[in-house]
């Protein structure tokens, strides 16, 4: 078939289903509100699966599909399109395959929620606006994705929105992600007005030219195309949730898991990464940008890792883990290695989807308890889930052997990554050797939460009983998805009594009797999609590592991936044998600390927690970044608020404007009271006069 | 009867059909009822031939079109005609008014008859201003459009209506004061009241400062500018809802469109001159309104604050002369003129129910109306300017057309990208989301039949011109192309 309508076919498939599940849902019904939006989500993951293999082996040739104009004003040219190049080839089936998994997974985990031609429409939505996002061939459509995967990240996050705590977090994924695209505008702006363009096509070409143009600014050289970048990048950093614009990201998990699983791991949050590298004609010609992105990006994982290893809620860690591997893809792309900082998007999809699907089958089987020091030994209760989590949590720990290239997916792109900091690094990049040890330290880390997650989860001794479970299970109201302490807990346990439809909950196979609650193994729709990304996370490193990061890559990207000549992000092998073997020792490292804190020496994790150490009340308030920016910013916005209304708008402008001009005339205010409407008619009347007066008497005046 | 006539006076066949009505109808009931159905149909009627104008236009034409002629009285002249600027908020006029008139259906109980002439002739004077070529006839239309607003205002508004319709009142008489004195000097040095023919006559500089100072004392009012921005909130928080549409919808849209068909083409030195100011005013809107919106307590005033804000990005992108900034604002006017009528009509929605605009009373209304929280939630992503809507397409614009002339300014305005956010979710949480716990609210009713066919048209224009932009630019393309043209050459740019 012809590769342009299929591409179309691909991206106005969830749109439609979004409007059919959206607009008709009631009518329609749940089943097939479910079953239209989940159809046309696996139609266009097939259907992305052929472009991208005709992509890969047959040979299909980039080109651009263009839909209707957008903005023509000026040369401000913009067009409703598709752009099909390596990079979105690529993202086409990451965005549709994750989808259409999740979308089916939502048929059990969603079962029993009053709601669901409503959350389908928002995944679908969500796709389209994905799909619209890694397909635009300007800055305007690259926006509008970007804006509208954030529209459907705030209602999917606020979407059990009798929650406060749901309402307040997607309040402030929105409202962080506009500061992220505060900076993405001005960069736009300040591309257009530099170059005088915002179609890629007719952009990158002009970048070269421009090199040398600039300031000197605190002692360096900081040119014209580092400042776009840079500006492009605060966009970046707001929607991927790097280190002062990540706060939004942890509290997303108030959404449902799916949803965090889709949009909070394995899509929308890894647009800042896709961007970096799309605009990596620009970004190779920006040196200070560049540098300003490999730091952010190294500070990031190595800030979220740390928070990681502390947090109780189950996806509260995997989502600093998220946070943390986004870091990585972003100092690959900041030290030029955008094959690697790709690779890396791609396998993270699989394995981080599969671990947050794994822990929303966890939670869905745990009666809705999020908080892991209430879990334990749910390994023989879960069998399905224990094991696709330990597929998970081998494949993010990036377990393989370096010697004959052989591990699961993580290995492949996350030891690439590192080498590629080293080799950075050894080739002069001032920040490669920082950026590289930053990588090998978290990737310890990395083992050691989520190796934590398993053991804490699934080995030792069961920390719930039937009966909290049970009582947990009356009480819940999807509420206390966020655990912070136990007083939270209970708080939360209590003010969320609101009674729900009966779910009867049979299908999921514990009885209904008081006290008989057991944690349960989720239905086949939730178990199908997490066997399917179980094979992603041990596959998909060793299946595309040829074509990413391979020899011969530029054969892949045809194009999509720019080099400037002298930058160079080659393969491993140029590496010492010490820094190919590094990551798989500190992870093994990792691994062997969390089995002895919370297997062979159980207990432990907790003694340490409770000693509040100074670094662990650090790491457990996430550096207290919440804390800062509730005093600085929310105070002052409050402050200046009340100050320009009361004090500006009211004092000073009113009370030297209207109000002092009618405190001249108090006794004919008074008699206006009584007058009432009667008074207004005069009060019209006599300008009317006025105002044909004037008008006469000046124009007599004149005609004379 | 030539076209732009017949529109701008069609509505005052209704208020003589109402008149009619009045005096001979049997009972005041019923024929208020009647009244209503013949105000709404003579505001259709005149959307049709609104509609019809714009089918008829020739958009390659940059000069004003559908031309009227005649002599008036004392040497003057009656004069009429569109170009690609005003004719599209000739047709926001005519789309707003049935909307008004249908939204009013049963929150009027008081002086219905009156009300509706007040709004018939309200729609005359308006389209008026957009149509009339001759500088006197433009300010007859101009002056005595407050004077139906302030009736709407006065009469049918709410418990602080006279302090709000004087305030209306004393602001916009000062400016008008120093306005009706720059006419009568332009006419006077020039020897012509035709505004084609004073566009292209050359001002002295510094006759230009004070000309373009004394209408900008009336435009920056109407916009309005802070800070003389004052009267609006009180003027929306006491008016009818449908006055709040009207008045935020058109009203303040009569001082952009005053901005961009005299300051710009008969002052264009002094216009070069001011920008600074204007920009600074508007830098100033944008981040003082926006954090006093934040701050509200009243949904209404709210709303009204934003619109101080938002007109901050039109002034900025007038200002700027060149053709994104033009292009920006005035898309940028037309998006606000739907979405901001829309989020009048949604609290007028509430408040008809519950009489009250009081953000704290409400709370957890999307259980008991969901439609009503899907509609609201449309219109405040329209407002904080979402890709998709009309709202991003004005605003982006005027904020890439400022950044070419001042890069601070741009940086500076942009913050409101994140302040709407801020104000607006708030607001929508705080009365949509959340548990509803407020007894009062247990019976409350979603949207009825009316309500759906009132916001039906505003949502669709809010996404079709979100989506399909040009084929507005494609109608204004060619005027505003000549507009910038002749601004540049005449600054040297």
């Amino acid at each position: 078939m012809d590769p342009k309508l299929l591409v179309t076919v691909i991206l106005f498939g969830p749109l439609i289903g979004a409007a059919v599940a959206g607009l008709f849902g009631k009518r329609i019904g749940d089943k097939a509100s479910m079953t239209v939006t989940t159809g046309f989500l696996f139609l266009s993951a097939i259907l992305s699966w052929v472009v991208f293999s005709q992509w890969t082996w047959g040979g299909l040739e980039p080109f651009t599909v263009t839909y209707a104009p957008f903005i023509h004003v000026g040369n401000f040219i913009s067009n409703w399109s598709f752009r099909l190049d390596g990079l979105s080839a690529v993202m086409l089936v990451v965005v549709t395959t994750v989808s259409s998994l999740v979308h089916l997974y939502s048929w059990g985990y969603m079962a029993d929620d009053p709601s669901k031609p409503r959350f389908f429409a928002y995944l679908s939505l969500f796709t389209f606006a994905m799909l619209s996002l890694i397909s635009a061939a300007d800055f305007m459509q690259l926006f509008f994705g970007w804006e509208g995967v954030g529209l459907a990240s705030y209602l999917l996050i606020g979407f059990w929105h009798h929650k406060a705590t749901a309402n307040a977090a997607s309040i402030k994924a929105f409202v962080v992600n506009r500061v992220g695209d505060f900076g993405f505008a001005l960069g736009i702006m300040t591309a257009y007005w530099a170059f005088g363009t915002i179609e890629f096509a007719k952009l990158f070409p002009l970048i070269q030219a421009s090199v040398g143009q600039g300031w000197d600014f605190a002692g360096g050289r900081f040119s014209l195309i580092d400042l776009t970048c840079f500006l492009l990048f605060i966009g970046a950093m707001g929607k991927s949730a790097q280190f002062f614009l990540h706060t939004w990201l942890p509290d997303a998990m108030e959404g449902p898991t799916p949803v965090s699983a889709l949009i909070h791991a394995a899509t929308m949050v890894t647009a800042g990464v896709y961007m970096v590298c799309l605009l990596s004609p620009m970004f190779e010609y920006a040196p200070v940008a560049k540098n300003i992105v490999t730091v952010i990006g190294a500070v990031t994982a190595l800030f979220a890792a740390t928070v990681g290893l502390t947090q109780n809620d189950i996806k509260r860690v995997i989502a600093y883990s998220t946070c943390s591997q986004l870091g990585y893809m972003f100092f690959a792309a900041g030290v030029g290695a955008y094959q690697a900082a790709m690779f890396h998007l791609f396998t993270h999809a699989f394995f981080k989807a599969l671990l947050f699907l794994g822990a929303g089958s966890v939670i869905h089987g745990m009666a809705h308890e999020q908080d892991m020091r209430r879990y334990g030994a749910l390994q023989k209760y879960l069998p399905i889930t224990y094991a696709v989590m330990t597929i998970g949590t081998i494949a993010i720990t990036g377990l393989g052997i370096p010697g004959i290239e052989i591990g699961f997916a993580g290995f492949y792109s996350k030891d690439a990554i590192i080498h590629a900091a080293y080799e950075a690094g050894g080739a002069g990049h001032p920040l490669g050797y920082f950026a590289f040890f930053i990588g090998i330290l978290v990737a310890g880390l990395t083992a050691f939460y989520s190796w934590r997650v398993a053991f804490f989860t699934f080995n030792g001794h069961a920390r719930w009983t039937p009966e909290d479970l049970e009582h947990h299970w009356h009480n819940r109201d999807h509420a206390h998805d966020a655990v912070h302490d136990d007083h939270a807990h209970a708080a939360a346990a209590e003010s969320h009594s609101e009674p729900e439809t009966d779910h009867g909950h049979a299908d999921h196979g514990h009885g209904q009797g008081h006290g008989e609650y057991k944690p349960h193994e989720s239905p086949w729709t939730m178990r199908i999609p997490l066997l399917v990304l179980s094979l992603g996370a041990i596959f998909a490193g060793f299946l595309f590592h040829h074509q990413f990061i391979g020899e011969h890559n530029a054969e892949f990207w045809r194009g999509a991936i720019f080099h400037a000549p002298v930058e160079h992000a080659g393969a491993e092998h140029h590496a010492p044998l010490w820094v190919v073997w590094a990551p798989l020792v500190v992870s093994v490292g990792g691994l062997l600390v969390a089995a002895y804190m919370y297997i062979w020496r159980e207990g432990l994790g907790a003694k340490l927690a409770a000693n509040q150490g100074l670094l662990y009340v650090f790491f457990y308030n996430k550096w207290f970044f919440d804390e800062i920016y509730n005093a600085t910013f929310v105070r002052a916005a409050k402050f200046l608020g009340d100050l320009f209304w009361k004090g500006g708008d009211q004092k000073i402008i009113d009370g030297l404007g209207p109000d002092g001009v009618s405190a001249l005339s108090v006794e004919v205010g008074k008699g206006a009271g009584r007058l009432q409407s009667g008074y207004v008619y005069h009060y019209a009347f006599v300008m009317l006069l006025g105002v044909a007066g004037l008008l006469t008497y000046a124009l007599w005046a004149w005609a004379v | 009867m030539p076209l732009l006539s017949l529109i701008t006076y069609a509505p005052l066949a209704g208020v003589v059909a109402i008149l009619a009505l009045k005096l001979f109808g049997q009972s005041e009931a019923k024929s208020a009822e009647a009244s209503k159905w013949v105000a709404l149909v003579v505001t259709l009627v005149t959307l049709a031939l609104s509609v019809l104008l714009v089918v008829q236009y020739d958009p390659a034409n940059p000069g004003f079109q559908f031309m009227e002629e005649a002599p008036w009285f004392m040497g003057l002249s009656y004069r009429m005609g569109v170009d690609g600027i005003s004719i599209l908020f000739v047709l926001l006029t005519a789309f707003l008014m049935p909307i008004c008139i249908a939204a009013s259906w049963t929150s009027i109980d008081k002086r219905v008859h009156e009300y509706l002439i007040a709004f018939l002739v309200l729609e005359t004077l308006v389209i008026g201003v957009f149509c009339a070529l001759d500088l006197v006839l433009f300010y007859i239309f101009f002056e005595f459009g407050l004077v139906p607003m302030f009736l709407i205002i006065g009469i049918w508004g709410g418990q602080r209506r006279v302090y709000a319709a004087f305030k209306f009142f004393l602001y916009t008489l000062l400016g008008s004061v120093l306005m009706l004195a720059a006419i009568l000097f332009m006419i006077g040095s020039s020897g012509t009241s035709s505004i084609p023919e004073l566009m292209t006559y050359h001002f002295s500089p510094q006759a230009q400062t004070w000309l373009w100072l004394a209408f900008f004392a009336s435009f920056a009012v109407k916009m309005p500018m802070w800070p003389v921005h004052t009267w609006l909130p009180d003027a929306h928080v006491e008016a009818p809802t449908a006055g709040s549409v009207i008045l935020a919808g058109i009203l303040l849209k009569m001082g952009g469109y005053g901005f961009l068909r005299f300051s710009l083409p008969m002052f264009p030195n002094a216009s070069d001159y001011f920008a600074p100011l204007v920009f600074a005013l508007s830098v100033i809107a944008v981040i003082y309104t926006s954090l006093v919106a934040f701050r509200q307590t009243d949904a209404k005033k709210l709303i009204a604050y934003s619109s101080v804000a938002h007109m901050g990005l039109v002034t900025m992108g007038i200002f700027s002369g060149n053709v994104e900034g033009e292009q920006g604002a005035i898309y940028q006017m037309l998006s606000h003129g739907v979405i901001s009528g829309a989020l009048f009509l949604c609290v007028g929605v509430i408040y008809d129910r519950m009489h009250t605009r009081e953000i704290k009373f409400y709370g957890g209304l999307v259980t008991r109306m969901p439609l009503y929280a899907a509609v609201f939630m449309l219109f405040t992503m329209g407002n904080v300017g979402l890709p998709g809507t009309s709202g991003f397409v004005g605003e982006i614009l005027s904020m890439t057309g400022v950044y070419q002339v001042s890069t601070w300014t741009a940086l500076l305005a942009a913050t409101g990208v994140i302040l709407s956010a801020v104000y607006m979710l708030t607001l929508y949480r705080a009365v949509v989301f959340g548990p509803l716990t407020n007894p009062k609210l247990a019976a409350i009713e979603d949207l009825n039949w009316r309500e759906v066919a009132i916001f039906a048209p505003l949502i669709l224009s809010t996404l079709y011109m979100g989506v399909q932009p040009n084929s507005v630019f494609n109608l204004t393309s060619a005027s505003v192309d000549q507009l910038v043209r002749v601004y540049q050459a005449a600054i040297g740019g």
